[in-house]
């Protein structure tokens, strides 16, 4: 019973950092249609500028500064290279994000290396919040989870209380109607971009010390970043903290419980070939849970796909 | 055609002789692994060390055959066993007859492989493989072959050292192991049962599994069903991120025993463990650094630090791939026909810079060389890896370990 608190709290933490990834991905996919694979590049960034930033002025200096720092270099990105390949059309887009996600690893790898870097917790979160039985809960995790929601609960009031934000929807839907009514759309989108990589930025801020900074730290959350806001629906807030729950609570209840096809098998009915090693189906029924945690987040995406294809919550087709 | 061929070699012949010492050709090594992705770091330490050994092992010392150099050629092989081949083969293109390879055993599966069959295939450009690092049993017992030789402890000999230890802990009574999903980890996880089970059959095993290589964004999970086990002590084969990973998130989980690993330590992981780790990590490796074994040893970390002031002396054992390929090729008297070089590279007897001898088991080509078992502390150490005050201390050494440890290898000979 104790386990199951403890998975639902972890899988929480895992579930908000993929939430604040794919938050700035969903806002800008679905405002500019750019598939922006160097998202989770900007999450990269975030992670050594917080870390190089923390060398000199402690961690939360780097909370503070390395985010800005990541959303101006989206913001110079989207305005001096996006938007003028954007007349060639998706496809060019395309490959110009592709390549900045290559261009950004090998830029990081030249200044900081290839090694890990010792990007630790602050010491002021260096203790255990409170333990549930035997298991511990760090106080770094508990925060995690605070923060996060204080983004989700700013996002959400900037894009649906303020004018900002109703600009922003509007350009969502009918990106001429309001430049016609004396709005600067590229000015909008440019924000947007900035933003969204900004947060990205925070996401690497305050992953990097529990997932470890190192230069292939963006291509192993990469494309989970994807299939969350495809999931959740194109465009969509909400959209995507459902789904990044629903893929943090999954990943994480399917490695901690040691499922085995075996059990589902028998249970429906099955028998097992004996022995099992000349068997065809050897693979199959000897598959366990924690072996194929990380790829259930793309069948439930092919699900979606198959029986809802704008997602959870969202109004466009994928 | 045959015979403009053979004029040319014999042209080319009679202008090496004449011009050995000032144009000789360099001895290329063709370093292949991960120089990018989740494993860079770890390849291109790996590069550095290499680099180093041959420039101060071999080429200020005049060299090999008289005169000729030690060349490094990395290869960046992505850590896949696909792209290993076409490297490989880039290499053998280039003129390169030996080959060093050490990160993932399935790689080294996939190259000795391709090594055994180009080498049958094509018997006047043959290459010998110098694994370094790669350290599923199988490469030298059931798919061993003459090409292959293994300066690291196979993973059947460092469990055997590991376990050893193990068995003189009574407080130890729960152990948990988990590992990377392919070859390496399930050969890890195979020895643990195997030795546990002779030694100390009254350890119960808690926990064993596999998880995806290099896939894990977050070891939590994991972390807490090894809390939830109740286990007294971990071991794991893991390396690189999932290393580092996997540690963190067990320490942070509120697990207090040992972790025993094979590779927690250089590039960057000793740093990120700091102090969390003291008293928790333990490797299994060859090689002593802390303390210094003699003076030379310290001079040669000495010098490699002051060239990478960011690196790390963390595979003792390149030295001894360096030092044993140039002692083979000079007593050999060639560099190119590689059968004389592997023929006297097998039974090889040598000094390690760090510490005892080594021999080369003609048998299976397994390196037999002492294995230590070494804590992560800041207390004792001489040289520190990462910068970060933190290194690591041998604590118990079994020497010549694995000597007459069994293998099912049937080498056939040229």
């Amino acid at each position: 019973m104790d386990l199951i608190l403890v998975n639902i709290i972890d899988g929480l933490v895992t579930g908000l950092l993929l939430f604040m990834l794919s938050a700035g991905l969903t806002l800008i996919f679905s405002m500019m249609g750019v598939l922006n694979f160097a998202h989770a590049s900007f999450y990269m960034l975030g992670a050594y500028f917080a870390y190089q930033i923390s060398m000199y002025l402690g961690f939360w200096m780097g909370l503070l500064i390395a985010p800005p720092l990541v959303g101006l270099i989206g913001a110079a990105v989207e305005r001096y290279g996006l938007r003028r390949v954007h007349q060639y059309g998706h496809v060019p887009e395309l490959i110009f994000t592709f390549g900045l996600a290559l261009l950004i690893e090998e830029v990081v790898q030249f200044f900081w290396g290839r090694d890990q870097m010792p990007y630790q917790i602050p010491e002021a979160l260096q203790f255990v919040a409170f333990s549930i039985s035997s298991y511990d809960i760090p106080a770094y995790k508990v925060f995690m989870i605070f923060l996060s929601l204080i983004i989700f609960g700013g996002l959400l009031y900037v894009l649906t209380r303020t004018r900002v934000g109703m600009i922003i929807q509007a350009a969502l839907s009918y990106p001429r109607t309001v430049e016609a009514l004396g709005h600067n759309v590229p000015l909008v989108f440019m924000g947007v971009f900035g933003v969204g990589t900004a947060l990205a930025g925070v996401a690497g801020v305050i992953a990097g010390p529990v997932l470890s900074t190192f230069p292939g730290m963006a291509i192993v959350l990469g494309s989970i970043v994807f299939v969350t806001i495809v999931i959740g629906g194109l465009g969509s807030l909400g959209g995507a903290l459902i789904a990044a729950l629903i893929i943090g609570w999954l990943t994480t209840f399917a490695k901690t419980y040691n499922v085995r096809m075996e059990d589902i098998l028998t249970t429906i009915g099955f028998t097992k070939p004996e022995p099992i090693g000349d068997s065809g189906w050897q693979d199959l029924w000897t598959l366990t849970s924690p072996q194929i945690a990380d790829i259930l987040p793309y069948l439930l995406m092919v699900l979606i796909l198959v029986f809802r294809p704008h997602g959870l919550f969202g109004k466009r087709d994928a | 055609m045959l015979k403009k061929t053979r004029f040319s070699v014999a042209a080319a012949l009679a202008l090496s002789v004449s011009a050995t010492a000032a144009f000789a050709d360099n001895i290329k090594i063709a370093f292949i692994d991960p120089l990018s992705g989740a494993f860079a770091a770890t390849g291109t330490n790996g590069v550095h060390q290499y680099e180093f050994a041959a420039e101060t092992l071999v080429n200020a010392k005049g060299g090999v055959l008289g005169g000729q150099m030690f060349e490094i050629v990395p290869f960046d092989n992505k850590v896949s066993p696909k792209e290993s081949l076409i490297q490989l083969q880039v290499a053998i293109d280039q003129g390169i007859r030996f080959i060093a390879q050490g990160n993932s055993s399935g790689v080294a599966h996939a190259i000795t492989d391709a090594v055994n069959k180009h080498n049958a295939r094509n018997p006047e450009s043959r290459v010998l493989f110098l694994n370094y690092s790669a350290v599923d049993p199988a490469l030298t017992n059931d798919d061993c072959n003459f090409w292959h030789f293994r300066f690291d402890a196979n993973a059947d000999i460092k469990m055997d050292a590991l376990t050893d230890v193990i068995k003189t802990n009574d407080k130890i009574k729960k152990v948990y192991i988990i590992g990377q999903d392919y070859s390496f980890g399930k050969a890890v996880a195979a020895a643990a049962v195997r030795f546990l089970a002779e030694k100390r059959p009254d350890i119960e095993i808690v926990g064993n599994e596999l998880h995806p290589i290099g896939k894990v964004k977050d070891f939590t999970p994991y972390a807490r069903k090894i809390v939830a086990a109740g286990a007294d002590a971990v071991i794991t084969g893991n390396w690189g991120a999932d290393m580092l990973n996997l540690g963190k998130a067990v320490i942070e989980s509120g697990y207090k025993g040992p972790i025993y690993t094979y590779y927690a330590a250089g590039s960057g992981i000793t740093a990120a463990f700091g102090e969390a780790g003291k008293g928790v990590i333990r490797l299994v490796a060859e090689g002593q650094i802390n303390p210094p074994v003699s003076g030379e040893a310290k001079a040669y970390i000495d010098a490699y630090i002051a060239k990478y002031p960011d690196g790390n002396v963390d595979q003792p054992r390149i030295t001894n791939v360096i030092s044993m390929l140039a002692k083979a090729i000079d007593a050999a008297g060639t560099a190119t026909d590689v059968v004389a070089v592997a023929k006297k590279l097998e039974s090889m007897k040598s000094d390690n810079l760090f510490g005892g001898t080594v021999y080369m088991r003609p048998q299976d080509h397994q390196l037999i060389q002492d294995v230590h078992i070494e804590a992560h502390t800041n207390e004792g150490v001489t040289y520190d890896y990462d910068k970060s005050g933190y290194g690591l201390v041998v604590e118990s050494t079994v020497e010549m370990a694995g000597m007459d440890s069994p293998t099912s290898c049937k080498m056939e000979r040229p």
